[in-house]
């Protein structure tokens, strides 16, 4: 399934509630949980963790809007627009971890 | 594939609306249909006809009517969230309708996805 | 309404501070009314939602907890609490208002998998 997670790590624990209990699939970080993808942050290390057991995406525009863009942890997909609606597509369903 | 959506903040305050838009128009661009938006507890405001954003902001109100009108998606507010907000058929903008929470359910058993915006 | 789905509802907040999970509830009844496989997850703060001996008199909100005790009437029976989140706010089983099935993340993550419409306020 494709999980989606919309804060950042740094201020929130949805990502790592997400992170603990995602065994495969998919996860997708948008509006402020793409900052869980740069480089540096302090929850880098439990993202890189995490890849062994799922894919990690990032909807670059709002990477872009906060002026991330430029330091994406490598390893990490990003998408645009379309590319969100296609893992939604290709995933049977979706969670948003709000 | 139809798509049902889910938005749960206001707009404006939070980013969902925003990004609930995005993810519709991008549906529909890639030949999805988008049949559903249902919004709830706080974005129940995302209905209201008297929003007025300054001239050089994105509206946030008229963009879902017109996409509801170019692209026959149906827009639908909880009564029981938008009366509590104030939110009626007098303040209603273009495109919205005011339903009950059977919609929401609706839009879960009649879609192949539905996915949530919210905070 | 003849489909019927799979549908869970994640609840992660706590009860009072935002209207979550009381609107969350509210949607867990129609969707039951409509005759739609129902589980309910409670993870994070959302396991504060089913602590016992919740008085909100002092606050002036009206008090839903006793709503969950009601689920079994419209056939709600299936309420999963992750292990983790209820130790780590120092509750066990007997601090709930209903009886529950204590799942690990992983097994929680399996019970995800499965359904086919997930909705988390």
């Amino acid at each position: 399934m494709l999980h989606i997670v919309n804060k950042s790590p740094l201020e929130n624990s949805s990502l790592e509630s997400c992170l603990n209990v995602a065994t495969s699939g998919d996860v997708l970080l948008i509006e402020d949980a793409v900052y869980a993808a740069t480089t540096g942050n302090g929850f880098e290390p439990k993202l890189l963790a995490a890849m062994g057991k799922v894919k990690v995406y990032v909807l670059q525009p709002d990477l872009d809007a906060r002026g991330m863009g430029d330091r994406l942890v490598a390893g990490v997909t990003s998408v645009d627009y379309s590319g969100f609606v296609d893992l939604t597509t290709t995933n049977n369903t979706c969670q948003s971890w709000l | 594939m139809k798509f049902g959506i889910v938005v749960n903040e206001g707009p404006y305050q939070h980013q969902s609306s925003d990004s609930a838009y995005l993810f519709a128009k991008a549906a529909i661009a890639k030949g999805h249909e988008v049949w559903r938006v249902f919004f709830y507890h706080d974005g129940v405001n995302n209905s209201s006809a008297l929003t007025e954003p300054p001239q050089d902001d994105r509206h946030i109100v008229n963009r879902w009517s017109k996409l509801a009108e170019e692209h026959n998606v149906d827009l639908v507010v909880c009564v029981a969230a938008a009366l509590r907000r104030g939110i009626k058929d007098e303040n209603l903008a273009k495109g919205f309708r005011i339903s009950g929470l059977g919609q929401l359910v609706e839009a879960g058993t009649k879609t192949d996805r539905l996915v949530t915006f919210g905070d | 309404m003849s489909e019927i789905k799979k549908f869970m509802f994640v609840n992660r907040k706590a009860p009072y501070g935002t209207i979550y999970a009381l609107e969350s509830l509210e949607v867990v009844l129609i969707t039951a009314a409509f005759d739609q496989d129902v589980s309910l997850v409670f993870l994070d703060d959302g396991v504060f939602q089913l602590k016992k001996g919740q008085q909100t008199k002092g606050i002036e909100i009206k008090n839903f907890s006793p709503t969950y005790r009601a689920l079994e009437g419209y056939d709600v029976e299936k309420l999963y609490v992750m292990k983790e989140s209820m130790e780590a706010r120092g509750l066990t089983e007997d601090d709930l208002l209903v009886p529950v099935t204590v799942l690990t993340g992983a097994e929680m993550g399996a019970l995800m998998d499965e359904q086919d419409v997930v909705l988390s306020f």
